[in-house]
């Protein structure tokens, strides 16, 4: 065969385009998709629960990884600026990803905590109230918006398709536990735990009638990067 | 899973596909058989008015 | 050919060529193009002055962002890389469109109403949050069935033609239709919540999804705005100098060694993170290695002109084409750099990442498709030349300056956020909190926005240039140069 071949016949072209296109792909993707081998086993992961995944679909919504990353990288400064370094496991139940590739505002993988609940809500309603010198948009809208997740439970059946354990039960009560994680006291709470360890309950937006957008956005930030128990943590079971 | 052996076996030779890819794409371009026909392939882009004129 | 060239695109030559749809996809570009810069002068005053962000849902940095990214790359970028991929094949070839007006109707309508219905989302808030695949799922299966109908018309002219070469443009080209359509396909991989709801969720999780997205994002790049590109300036600037490229057998090599190494240099956009080690240093090996490539293709360009200089003194058509291909190959050069890990490491998540894209956005895909439209618009609408070559030479140089400024800034804004982020104090402590970096940040965000809005100028002086060319007026200017208005609008002598 010779190049001429090439040249002259459109679909041998394609093919060899394809196939030349193919082997990086094939190297890089393939053993991803093969998880064991890249994703440590550590304790206390477990997926969203209903009022973080709805936080955290506004927050994809938003588009704040335009922003924020969520991924802390294994450097002395990273560390004590932002806490240990991420680790695969981390991410494995998100779809998609928010990694982010740009620090705009400070890095969010282990924002979880770090702020109450009352300075999430002044800085998310008008950061510059809290922070002088931000430049992140306010987002009052949230606190004003119901946040209307009332098809949680088939949100969870199809994350579920797509590979995060929810259980039969977690789908069933999805929105019990809803309504107990931002309700406080009100609802069900032990169960809530019992389903989602470490979940936070509160009434997050300082406005207990009714549940907001704003109540999940902070839900979501204040589990971010708390759910790995890093007591029973090994440097070495880090897949780097 | 086949597509694994596919993926680890492509892992460990890049640079021999690589080479091969290479050499052979050189070999192609710079045969000086070769040399007349690409010179004159080079030309197509004036063809059309050519033919107009 | 002097005598041939002088005549108006439709009678030339024995072909009548579909011609109807490259012009709606140039008046597309040029359109998509200043919508895309406004909304990049937008966002850069948004971080220069956050009240810019007016605290409505529908005007916030994070909403707008995918506005701009998404206008100039797929919606200006795409249009003029479809229009001009259309023109090239059928020229060529020598042979009308496969699908005649129809199909390439078709095409046209299709992407188009893809870029309204993405942008409407964004605004709206419906978007995956992957960087560059924002849009939800039926707009992706709307955009699949497009670039199927795009490659059926490519492939199909291709296999009509009436030269028995396929010329080398197109190889770059049909790389690019290709590629873009595996890629599309399996970075937007989503299981949709409801059939009447916007919302889904990707098939991927956490790393598998990251290496998958800058598989897709990297060669996005790789393959959109550059194998793509490179096809226009393998036609635009041998026709502009009028002289064949430099070397044929260069263009061969530089075509199967570039999308071989391309589709591996995605995991150095996830240096130090959870992805694993052997990838990322894979992923950087290939990144350095196409430095080589991406050279000699720049190399093939510019020297086009070799014994023809003098052309780019007379010929500011030919100057923004040549400059392009300067500027790709200064990104091209930063880019292996700055895969480099321990760069990596002080360049990731900072500016110098914006200005380092912008370098290949403003400066090369930008000013080639500047340069085609110079070329094209007055073929396309019959014309004898430019309205006006002066006004070419105004654009050429505040749009020059605009990227000066702008990539300047960022990589000083992005040098020192960097190094502040790491910077220590004499007690150990860490000596910058990170809203003191932000602080930081201000002036060189003002300025970044005064080169974005100098970029916007040069392109409005061009509409105005584009749009008294189709009406066929030509301003009364004195001589250029020795040889001027001839050969800056490809008239021959």
């Amino acid at each position: 065969m010779s190049h001429e071949k090439f040249e002259t016949n459109v679909i041998i072209l394609i093919i060899g385009i394809l196939i030349t296109i193919s082997i990086g792909g094939l190297v890089q993707l393939v053993p991803l998709y093969t998880m064991e081998q890249t994703i440590e086993e550590v304790d206390g992961m477990r997926p969203y629960s209903p009022l973080e995944l709805a936080g955290r679909n506004i927050y994809v919504r938003e588009g704040c990884y335009t922003c924020h990353s969520q991924q802390v990288r294994p450097f002395r400064d990273e560390a004590e600026r932002y806490g240990h370094y991420s680790l695969a496991a981390e991410s494995m139940y998100d779809h998609p990803f928010q990694w982010g590739s740009k620090r705009t505002g400070p890095d969010l993988a282990r924002v979880g905590g770090k702020y109450s609940n009352d300075w999430h809500v002044a800085h998310m309603i008008d950061p510059r109230s809290v922070v002088p010198e931000s430049i992140m948009p306010g987002y009052p809208f949230l606190a004003e918006k119901d946040l209307g997740f009332d098809d949680a439970a088939d949100h969870l059946g199809t994350l579920r398709v797509v590979g995060v354990p929810y259980t039969d039960d977690q789908i069933a009560n999805a929105a019990a536990d809803l309504a107990a994680q931002a309700n406080g006291e009100e609802g069900d709470t032990d169960a809530l735990l019992a389903r989602y360890p470490k979940a936070v309950v509160g009434d997050f937006d300082g406005d207990p009638a009714r549940v907001t957008e704003l109540d999940a956005m902070i839900a979501y930030l204040q589990m971010l990067g708390t759910l790995v128990d890093f007591t029973t943590f090994k440097p070495e079971m880090a897949q780097r | 899973m086949d597509l694994t052996a596919l993926a680890e076996a492509a892992r460990s030779a890049w640079v021999v596909w690589l080479m091969v890819l290479f050499l052979g794409v050189v070999f192609w371009a710079f045969r000086p058989k070769n040399r007349q026909r690409f010179e004159d392939d080079a030309r197509i882009p004036f063809r059309d008015e050519e033919n107009g004129g | 050919m002097s005598a041939a060239t002088a005549a108006p695109a439709g009678a030339r030559g024995p072909v009548a060529y579909n011609d109807g749809v490259v012009r709606n996809f140039m008046i597309a570009a040029i359109f998509w193009g200043v919508v895309g810069f406004l909304a990049g002068v937008v966002i850069a005053l948004q971080l220069a002055f956050p009240v810019l962000n007016l605290d409505l849902e529908w005007t916030t940095f994070g909403r707008l962002r995918p506005v701009h990214t998404s206008a100039v790359i797929f919606a200006f970028g795409g249009s003029a890389l479809i229009g001009a991929s259309l023109y090239i094949v059928q020229r060529t070839c020598r042979t009308p469109l496969f699908g005649g007006e129809f199909l390439g109707g078709f095409v046209f309508w299709g992407y188009q109403i893809f870029i309204v219905l993405a942008a409407l989302g964004y605004v709206l808030g419906v978007t995956q949050s992957k960087e560059y695949a924002e849009p939800e799922w039926y707009v992706d299966l709307w955009l699949t069935i497009v670039w199927v109908v795009y490659l059926v018309v490519f492939t199909g002219t291709l296999m009509k033609r009436k030269e028995p070469h396929i010329y080398v443009a197109n190889w770059f080209l049909l790389s690019f239709i290709v590629t873009v359509a595996m890629l599309h396909i399996v970075n937007n991989l989503t299981i949709p919540v409801s059939l009447t709801g916007a919302k889904s969720y990707i098939v991927w999780s956490g790393v598998q999804d990251a290496m998958t997205q800058w598989w897709y994002a990297h060669n996005a790049v790789g393959f959109f705005l550059t194998a793509g590109f490179l096809g226009m300036m393998y036609y635009y600037i041998p026709k502009q100098a009028e002289r064949p490229v430099y070397s044929y057998r260069l263009s061969i090599v530089h075509f199967w060694t570039l999308i071989f190494m391309y589709i591996w240099a995605g995991p150095h956009h996830l240096h130090y993170t959870a992805l694993p080690d052997w990838a990322q240093t894979l992923g950087m090996t290939f990144s350095v290695m196409l430095w080589m490539p991406s050279w000699g293709g720049m190399i093939n360009g510019i020297m086009t002109l070799s014994g023809a200089w003098d052309k780019l003194r007379t010929d500011p058509v030919l100057r923004f084409m040549v400059t392009s291909v300067a500027f790709y190959g200064m990104s091209t050069f930063e880019g292996p750099m700055m895969s480099v890990k321990a760069v990596n490491s002080l360049s990731h998540y900072t500016d110098w990442t914006i200005g380092h894209v912008h370098s290949g956005a403003l400066g090369w895909v930008a000013f080639v498709t500047f340069g085609c439209f110079y070329f094209m618009v007055p073929k396309l609408w019959n014309r004898e030349r430019l309205y006006s070559m002066q006004l070419v030479t105004w654009h050429f140089w505040i749009g020059t300056l605009g990227i000066v400024l702008y990539i300047t800034a960022m990589w000083i804004s992005g040098i020192m956020q960097g190094l502040m982020w790491r910077a220590y104090d004499s007690l150990g402590f860490l000596q910058y909190s990170f809203i003191e970096t932000v602080e930081a940040m201000h002036p060189y965000y003002v300025i970044r926005a005064i080169g974005g809005v100098m970029f916007l100028i040069g392109s409005l002086i061009m509409v105005y240039n584009l749009w008294k060319t189709a009406k066929g007026e030509l301003r009364t200017e004195p001589a250029y140069a020795e040889a001027p208005h001839a050969a800056a609008a490809g008239t021959g002598s």
